[in-house]
This record gives structure tokens, sequence and C-alpha cells, in this order.
């Protein structure tokens, strides 16, 4: 039985941290790229996610909706850029920081003006609904498994993308040397553009994914924001291997404390105190693994020192 | 720097007069508003030590001042209540009296930002940033799923702790504490910034490495720095929950730790009176535009956008033409 709930706990925790990984890919390509601290790349999630109850709304089609969450957060994405983020590059990390914070305000609240206070909903195609038997004996959600899935395969296309191909390589070459790029021929400001909107998008694909689990509301994006941050810091900023590792990390350790640590102080306390204390200190968790780490290695794992 | 000056002693004429208005044509409200506006600042000035002076982005100070204003509720709770805080080694029962309730929310806000500090300090640049901030957060997550004290409802305390010969429930006398505090706290950062020790911190946000190649310990001024920074903040925190009565996790959330910021940004970083006009303009902001719609944060938002990419020196520098030029 415990093994059982073990296996659907993991399997809980990875699917989180392959949409923690959704987040924080963009959120380390952009400071990785361009140097930029991005507070309001949560915001992007939470436009996705709106994006797409939208559309499921007009439509009904869950897919369509996954393709709007992309779009509309891409085009938010490149709107924002263009207006705003592109003056801050240059500026250090604390305008960066106040910035992007205003810009939480003001997206946040321009959103609630739109659709109001209420949280919305969108629901999971009848195709995904219900679950299926993994091993003998275990049964999983199979839109948690989709989730885990879509993860997995957007990390190989970015794998791929970031070795294989043309813009890959500038999006490297970026990071290692803008001056010089740019002195090739390398349209930077346009190459700038494309990573925040790439970032956008992948941020508005995990929101309007995770939005079918949960609900689409104002602020969702702000807790995996911090736990996307999290990831980064564990990974080493600028690392999207580093994202990857971090996120399955910081998942499972997250989902696993949670349901075990209170069974787990079970055994030598009182429960009621086992629980009280177990699911605080099962929150705190991701943050003393966090402090660990940059302990012992201040850039993150996979960070260049 | 005359005109900064001028406006210096209109703010403090200001935090004077509109509380002994408020007295005379009995509108207690403008009273609170104006304490409000004065504990803020005194976060506002505990961050800008580290943020203006020394040039420690801290993206956590919520945590200082959210368990500033945590150890007053629950010390008060358990007074309240007459149940044990803890009995070993002496039995203590939490205490409703400002004078031990301060020197307790002291101690315990600069071991932990001793605490924060020594082990954020190791790391610098974004990393410092949000290390600070997952902090404050861990801290927020705890206050939430810890139920003893109210968990994500907060917890009340009803009845404002006392101080001698007074009586605090009365808005005035409770303002007067806080005005007290607000000079303590200005006169201190005064005489730190003007120290030797000042002169120490503040080359280290110029230049860390000349500082150490004369032979100062950077890492060391540092941490002091911050715990002194993150101290104010906590008192500020103990002063925010007697004015409420009521303290929540929302003060340990990262939107407290922005708005912080926010006041030093808007009224200008580095200035002894910049945190004060920064939290007053938030303040009058949010009464004014609040007064309109739901959504003043917009606004917020916006005037802080157009602040930070086209003023870039808070409300304090837009009168300060020589340093603007620099």
């Amino acid at each position: 039985m415990t093994s059982i709930l073990f296996i659907e706990q993991l399997l809980n925790g990875i699917q989180f941290g392959t949409m923690l990984f959704l987040m924080s890919a963009g959120l380390t390509l952009i400071f990785g790229v361009m140097g930029l601290i991005n507070l309001a790349h949560g915001s992007f999630y939470m436009i996705g996610a709106f994006c797409a109850a939208l559309v499921a709304g007009i439509t009904g089609s869950f897919w369509l909706a996954l393709g709007a969450s992309l779009c509309g957060a891409a085009i938010a994405g490149v709107l924002i850029e263009i207006l705003i983020i592109r003056r801050l590059y240059r500026r250090d990390h604390l305008d960066q920081v106040l910035a992007t914070f205003a810009l939480i305000l003001l997206l946040s609240e321009g959103v609630r003006w739109y659709f109001g206070a209420f949280p919305l909903y969108l629901s999971i195609p009848d195709s995904l609904n219900g679950t299926v038997p993994i091993f003998s004996e275990i049964i999983y959600s199979k839109y948690r498994l989709f989730i885990i899935l879509m993860g997995f395969l957007i990390a190989v296309g970015l794998y791929l993308l970031i070795t294989k191909t043309r813009l890959g390589i500038r999006i490297r070459a970026g990071q290692n040397d803008r001056e010089m790029i740019s002195a090739l021929g390398v349209d930077i400001s346009k190459l700038y553009t494309v990573v925040f909107a790439l970032g956008a998008a992948l941020a508005g694909l995990s929101g309007a994914m995770i939005g079918a689990i949960q609900s689409v509301e104002v602020g969702m994006g702000e807790p995996i924001l911090i736990l996307a941050f999290v990831v980064i810091v564990i990974g080493g900023i600028g690392s999207i291997k580093g994202a990857f590792v971090g996120s399955i990390l910081v998942g499972v350790t997250d989902t696993l404390g949670r349901v075990f640590l209170p069974d787990l102080l079970k055994i030598f306390m009182q429960p009621a105190e086992a629980t009280a204390i177990g699911s605080s200190i099962g929150s705190m968790l991701i943050y003393i693994l966090m402090a660990l780490i940059l302990i012992t290695k201040p850039s993150g794992l996979f960070g260049k020192s | 720097m005359i005109i900064e000056k001028f406006i210096n002693k209109w703010i403090l004429f200001l935090l004077l007069i509109i509380p002994l208005c408020g007295l005379v044509f009995e509108e207690p409200y403008y009273i609170t508003l104006t304490t409000k506006v004065i504990i803020l600042a005194i976060a506002g000035i505990g961050l800008n030590l580290a943020l203006g002076y020394c040039g420690l982005i801290s993206f956590g100070h919520a945590a200082f001042f959210g368990t500033g204003g945590y150890v007053t509720g629950i010390l008060s709770f358990h007074a309240l209540n007459d149940e044990l805080l803890f009995s070993w080694p002496i039995e203590f029962l939490g205490t409703s009296e400002m004078l031990i309730i301060w020197p307790i929310a002291i101690l315990v806000c600069a071991a932990l930002s001793f605490i924060i500090g020594l082990l954020s300090l190791r790391t610098s640049g974004v990393y410092f940033i949000m290390i600070t901030l997952a902090f404050a957060q861990m801290l927020y997550f705890f206050s939430i799923s810890w139920p003893t004290y109210g968990g994500e409802d907060g917890l009340s305390i009803y009845v404002r702790n006392s101080f001698p010969m007074v009586n605090t429930m009365d808005p005035f006398t409770f303002y007067l504490i806080c005005l007290v505090w607000l000079v303590i706290t200005l006169f201190v950062s005064f005489k730190l910034i003007n120290s030797a020790f000042g002169m120490a911190f503040q080359a280290i946000k110029e230049n860390e490495e000349r500082v150490k190649s004369v032979g100062i310990e950077t890492l060391k001024v540092k941490l002091i720095v911050f715990v002194i920074s993150g101290t104010i903040a906590g008192l500020a925190g103990s002063l925010y929950t007697d004015l409420n009565r009521f303290v929540s996790p929302s003060v340990l959330d990262w939107h407290t730790s922005g708005e912080i910021m926010i006041f030093v940004i808007l009224g200008g970083m580095a200035r002894l009176y910049g945190p004060i006009v920064g939290a007053a303009f938030f303040i009058i902001l949010e009464q004014t535009l609040g007064a309109y719609t739901e959504n003043w944060q917009f606004w917020l938002g916006l005037i802080l956008i157009l602040e930070i990419l086209y003023v870039r020196s808070g409300i304090l520098g837009l009168f300060d033409k020589k340093k603007n030029n620099e």
C-alpha cells in the first residue's frame, strides 16, 4: 500500500517538476542571454491560463486553448519586451527587480479589471479524463501523465533547439559574448525579443496546463514564480540543464515532503504534533534544500562560478 | 540640496500637523494613517541602510518585518490567554508590556537577520536577491502551515500592548510612541552613515574590491549592516502589529518585501528622509486612487515603471539637480 502511494506521489512530484521546468527554462534563458531578472515571468503564466480559458469558453476545444495560451503569452511577451523590458537590459539588478515587480502589479490588476476577481475554470478534455494503469496495480491520472509527457517532450525540443539549430547557436553565443555576435551581424535586439517571447510562451503553456487542474485566477503565477526562482538558484542561473535537474528535484522534494514528513514524524511523536510540525517543515523543505546547496555551492549545481 | 532640505522639513512638519489636526477636529482616522506612514517609513529606513547605502539588494525584508510582528503577536497572545509560552528554563507567560516586547522583538530579529545574512552574504548579485526572497518565503509558508497562531487566518490580539503611565489605545498616544521611534531610527541612521563604519559600508557599495584591499573585512561590515537593517525592520513590524492589533502571514508575504523596497526607491535611495517621503507617497496614493478605483495598484505599477525608466532618482532626487547630473 505504501509503495503504491509512494510511486503515485513520486509521479505527482515529477509532474509538478516538469511544469516548474517550463517556467524556469524561460527564466533561466532570459537571465542567461539578456542578464535580466524577470519577476513578471509569473504574469505570463497567468496570461497563458486566461487566454486558454477564454478560447476554451468560446470554442470548447482544449487543444485550441493550449495553442491560444502559447500564442497569447508569446504576443504579450513581445509587446512587453518592446515597450518596457528592452530598456532594462543595461540597468542594474535593482532596477530590473523593481520594474518587473511593478509590471506584476500592472498585469495582475489589468487582468482583474478585465476578467473580474472570480476564478475561471478550464476543463480537461474527455480523452484525457480518467485514469490509466501503469504497472500491475498502480493506476494514475491520464491528464497528469500527459503533463509529464509534454514536459519531457518540450525539454527534449528545447535541448535540440539550443544545440542543433541556428537560433540555438545564436542564443548560446549571446550568452557568451553579446558584443561579438552583434559585431558579426546578428540582430541582437530581435534575438532578445525572440528569446523573451519563447520564455513567455513556455510559461503561458504551463499556466494553461496547470490551470486545468487548479483554477485560473489572478495571482496564480506568483507561488510558482518563486518556486521557479528557487529552481534556477539550485540549478545555477543561466543553465537549462540545471533548470531541468533543479525542477525535478524541487518538484519531488516538495511533493514527497508534504505527504510523507508528517507520517515519518509520527514514528517518534504524538500524531497531532507530528502532523503540525511535519506539514510546516514539509512546506519549508525546498528552501532548506536551497540553503544547503548554496552553502556548499554558492553558484548552484550547474552554474559557472 | 536646499530644496531637498526644505521638503524634508515640510514632511516632518506634515507628520506633526496632520495628527494634531486630527486631534483637534476629532478625526482619529488621520492620526492612524499618519502612524501607519511612520511605521512603514521606519521599515524603509531599515532597508535603506542595507539597500541604499551598502548596495545589498535584499528582497526579503518582509522576513524581519513579519517576524517582529509575529513576536509581538505571540507574546501578547500568551499573556492574554494565560498560556505558558515556554516552561524551560523558566516559566514564561508572554507579556503585553511594550517595554519588554521591544527588546525581545529586537533580539529575535537581530538573531534572525544574523543567520539569514550569514548564509545569504556567501552569495552576491542575483543569487543574493533570490536567496533573501527565498528565506522570507520560507517563513511565510511556515506561518501559514503552523496552526497554533492562527495559520492563514492570522492572530488577533484585541488590545494594544501597554506602555507604562499612558493609554496606548488612544490613537494620538500611540502615534507619539511611533514618532519617537522614528526619530530614534533616523538619528541612529544619521550617526551610522556619518561614522567611520558608515564610510566603510558606503564605500563597499561603490567598489568592494578596493575596500578589501585597504584591509577592511567587507563580509563582516556587510553582515553588521544587514543585521542593523533587519532589526530596524523588525521593530517596525512590532509596532505594525500593535497598530492593527492583528498580525497575519501577509506581513511575511513577498509583496511586503516589494513594498518596503518601493518606499525606499520612490523616496530616493540613500537619502536619509527618502523612505519617509516614499511611504507617505505610497499611502497618499493608496488613499486617493483607492477612493476612485479598486485597481489602484495598476496605477501604482505604472507610476513605478515610469519612475524607474525615466526619473531614476526618486521623488527627493527630482529636486536635487547636482546629484542628477553626475
